[in-house]
């Protein structure tokens, strides 16, 4: 039998997270490692895993950080590259924000492959990050049916369904 | 018991002062915000209870508790009060206050305001008025609560992906 596959899913704390933690069934049965920036979240991930009979995923726990926050941007980079050397996943799965992007950029030069679901809160058009991801996602979904034509050149995020 | 959130990166004085100002009027002490950090200038409540932040579980309990949620309009806070059936009166973010990087609050906003359960206070000046016709009619339950997880078919796409040898071009 194959090996069961290695997922990372990794998001920032709050409405991102909230979207990401919407779609694991998705990954049900695999081998998860879960990445956000508030530690608040493993309690949670840990109780839903063993009430809904999962095996027991691994949490990581980075630095929160925006744009325009460069030192601690630098800070989450680091954590992140740190993790992924030490997960290898064969699948990383983001909704964003800066996190997501660099987890998905640099996964990618390691051998994963990689989705990226734009947040349900870009409805008038992706997100930066989400059009700055298109080029390292193998999987690049929108949430809303008027944006699967967005993007730049000849590639276009597909939509298929929401996370609500 | 109405419990409010400005979500869990940034303050939202426009509409916490707001609500802050509708508590006095009313006289009530019916709710409990959670209002991130206000730092040195930021506004402080004085007619309601409030913290910064809030630990999850506690957010899940105040919001299970709570009969109204009043909230930016920031996905986390909507799909909550969808997934709880609670009614949930949202006033989006201005990035031209400062109150956020861009717009898209304002989008958001637009695209669920005729979700049964939502309603939208487009402004600081609406909200006093919205509150009150809620207090006056309260809306029975947000109808059927909507499912934990994300729609089947996106499920099924991410599942087929994780279990394909797929990769773009």
């Amino acid at each position: 039998m194959k090996k069961r596959p290695r997922i990372l899913a990794i998001s920032s704390a709050g409405g991102h997270w909230v979207q990401l933690r919407r779609m694991r069934p998705a990954w049900d049965g695999c081998d998860v490692a879960y990445v956000t920036t508030k530690d608040g979240y493993r309690v949670d991930v840990m109780q839903d895993a063993a009430e809904r009979d999962q095996p027991t995923p691994r949490f990581y726990h980075i630095v929160d950080a925006n744009r325009w926050e460069k030192a601690r941007l630098v800070r989450q980079l680091l954590g992140i590259l740190r993790i992924l050397l030490k997960e290898r996943p064969d699948v990383i799965i983001s909704t964003g924000a800066a996190a997501g992007f660099f987890a998905l950029k640099f996964g990618r030069f390691l051998g994963a492959r990689t989705i990226w679901v734009d947040s349900i809160a870009n409805a008038e058009e992706l997100s930066l990050s989400g059009r700055k991801a298109g080029s390292s996602a193998d999987l690049w979904l929108t949430q809303w049916p008027h944006l699967a034509e967005s993007g730049s050149g000849d590639r276009h995020p597909e939509y298929r369904g929401s996370v609500i | 018991m109405i419990f409010m959130t400005v979500g869990t990166q940034l303050t939202f004085d426009r509409m916490v002062q707001t609500v802050d100002g509708w508590c006095e009027s009313r006289k009530t002490n019916a709710v409990f915000g959670q209002i991130s950090d206000p730092g040195p200038k930021g506004y402080r409540p004085a007619y309601f209870e409030w913290r910064d932040f809030i630990a999850p579980d506690e957010f899940n309990r105040r919001y299970e508790e709570a009969d109204l949620i009043i909230a930016h309009a920031g996905m986390g806070s909507i799909i909550s009060a969808l997934t709880m059936a609670k009614p949930i009166v949202i006033m989006p973010r201005k990035a031209v206050l400062g109150e956020h990087r861009n717009d898209h609050q304002l989008a958001t906003a637009e695209k669920f305001a005729d979700r049964s359960g939502v309603y939208v206070a487009w402004n600081e000046t609406e909200l006093p008025g919205l509150l009150d016709r809620l207090i006056e009619n309260p809306p029975s339950a947000n109808g059927e609560a909507a499912s934990a997880f994300a729609d089947p078919q996106l499920i099924g796409t991410v599942r087929d992906f994780i279990f394909s040898d797929r990769k773009a071009g």
